[in-house]
């Protein structure tokens, strides 16, 4: 049997995600093949033939799928899920909105957000903002799952050949439209999937405040990250958010400056390689699980780290 | 314009939940128990909805053990008008719930339904999109803004990297995020008010629906303890450790 691996992608480039989607569909069996859905999508085609451990590529081009549609992308995976053992999704916004329906359509059950591959049909996933794993068995003929990105390191994106196979793209279900987007546009690095993030709590007290975490971020190379308190109080943007509900990471180096450390943020990040925590308050929570703390007043800490290193 | 909204009862979002020592399962015995935060959301939503003239009624639903009523009975006296219990003591997995609430919305014929985006105890996120496969309706999902006009809703949802708006034909289902709204407090004379709605309890073969669970659960554990590190007196300190100790900069 082979697995139906459903990459996420911006019609222009293959994202991370789906290397680490493709790694974790590693462990469940050998016959890889990745569906491209997209409409332009040629390039992200050939990305994912070049990537390790991919047998094939279903290629779907169509303007029915230039904006991932949950109505229109879980059509086209069910159109061509006949014959697949697994169909695994990275848990991004994106896979996170359409495995459902397809898990549904198929009656089958959906595993979520899987962090380790027992048996081909024996996953372990977090509950409980991560203060529990559950290992679950599926009896199911078909296992729908998505992937906890950070859980898997990504096969490489380079060195595979696989073959790219045009499929039929299907056609708009009539229900939907896509009317805009405001996406960020940033040099930075991806937040889910950077090396080195420094994130920002309630503490820095206002947006421009925010703003002294770019200089700091800048001479590490680092993502921006932010508790819900912080995007709560319009500091900072709503995709910045770390946490139980917002972005899960995992980078080498994790610097959390005035977060307290609710258990729903720790959920996001406390499989950080290293974590700093910066905060006035020695009590903090936060300070229970970094590998180094320092009590100190933030205002005063960050201007002379960014000047340190 | 009807709107159909599911909450879960689920273990309080301020509870540290502990693992069962046979490994089974956490023990949820004795704490305290509340209306899954982003169902809430879903909830004042739907009464904004109400309050602005759109929907003409508010119908709660909860699946689960008798304690829902608790559930439903909050969620009358944040403004629903009545409420649904799907009663039963199995354990009910997102397929099964979606299934309970593809039944229920046959018979009560919502033009919306409204739902957190994950409930906080399986973190699971699936009812919702599962609930629209199941109808055959459009979803949006991590609704930070929702509009209806006519027969269409007008959702902004939260994405990687942003926001999106999309433009959907009803009935459809929304699925909410965080900053959707701030639920408001609920007042005692609501919660008096609440206790004379109406609540209805049905079944699952009331219902016609197998909620036999089709996932199962080998084992829970803990998650293995990160170790607390060393707290440094200065930056100078920091930097050094950062650079020579973890090799990390």
């Amino acid at each position: 049997m082979s697995i139906l691996v459903i990459a996420e992608h911006d019609n222009a480039q293959l994202g991370a995600a789906t290397l680490c989607a493709v790694a974790a569909a590693a462990q469940m069996g050998e016959d890889i093949h990745v569906l491209v859905a997209g409409s332009g999508s040629q390039a992200v085609a050939e990305q994912a033939a070049q990537a390790a451990s991919v047998a094939k590529v279903l290629h779907a081009d169509g303007p029915a799928l230039e904006h991932a549609l949950a109505e229109n992308l879980s059509a086209q995976v069910l159109a061509i899920a006949q014959g697949y053992s697994h169909i695994v999704f990275p848990a991004t916004v994106s896979g996170k909105n359409v495995a459902p329906r397809v898990a549904a359509r198929l009656d089958v059950a959906q595993v979520s957000d899987i962090i380790e591959v027992k048996a081909a049909d024996t996953f372990t996933r977090p509950i409980y903002a991560g203060n529990a794993l559950a290992t679950v068995q599926t009896a199911d003929a078909v296992k729908v799952i998505t992937v906890r990105t950070t859980a898997f390191d990504p096969v490489a994106s380079s060195g595979g050949q696989a073959a790219i196979v045009p499929v039929d793209a299907v056609a708009d279900s009539g229900q939907s439209a896509f009317v805009g987007s405001e996406v960020h546009k940033s040099d930075r690095p991806e937040l889910a999937s950077a090396s080195v993030i420094v994130s920002g709590g309630r503490a820095l007290g206002s947006a421009e405040n925010f703003k002294m975490l770019e200089a700091l971020a800048d001479k590490l190379g680092a993502a921006l990250g932010a508790s819900r308190a912080a995007v709560d109080a319009g500091y900072a943007p709503n995709d910045w958010q770390v946490g139980q509900t917002g972005k899960i990471v995992a980078p080498q180096l994790y610097i959390a400056v005035g977060i307290s450390g609710a258990i729903q943020h720790l959920a996001g990040m406390k499989d950080s390689k290293v974590i700093v925590a910066i905060n006035k308050d020695a009590d903090a929570p936060i300070f229970s699980i970094a590998d180094y703390g320092l009590a100190a007043d933030l205002f005063e800490v960050i201007p002379e780290l960014t000047k340190a290193l | 314009m009807k709107v159909l909204v599911p909450v879960k009862r689920v273990v309080d979002f301020n509870v540290k939940v502990r693992v069962k020592s046979d490994h089974t399962g956490v023990d949820i015995a004795n704490v305290k128990m509340s209306m899954n935060p982003f169902d809430e959301i879903a909830i004042e939503e739907a009464v904004r909805l109400k309050e602005k003239g759109i929907a003409t009624e508010v119908v709660a639903v909860s699946c689960g053990v008798a304690q829902c009523q608790e559930t439903l009975r909050t969620a009358m006296a944040i403004g629903a008008d009545r409420g649904i219990l799907v009663q039963s003591e199995a354990e009910l997995q997102p397929l099964a719930v979606a299934k309970l609430l593809a039944a229920l919305a046959a018979k009560e014929a919502p033009q919306l339904v409204v739902l957190g985006k994950q409930a906080i105890d399986d973190d699971a996120s699936q009812t919702g999109q599962m609930l629209a496969a199941l109808l055959g309706w459009p979803q949006a999902t991590n609704a930070s803004q929702v509009e209806v006009s006519g027969d269409r809703v007008k959702v902004t949802r939260e994405i990687d990297g942003g926001l999106e708006t999309l433009d959907l034909s009803l009935p459809a289902v929304i699925t909410v995020d965080l900053r959707l709204n701030e639920p408001r407090y609920v007042t005692l004379p609501n919660i008096m008010k609440a206790k004379k709605k109406t609540l209805d309890a049905v079944s699952p073969e009331d219902l016609g629906v197998d909620v036999t669970p089709r996932l199962k659960t080998l084992e829970v554990t803990e998650p293995p303890a990160r170790k607390g590190g060393v707290m440094v007196p200065d930056v100078a300190t920091l930097v050094d450790k950062l650079k020579n100790e973890a090799k990390v900069v």
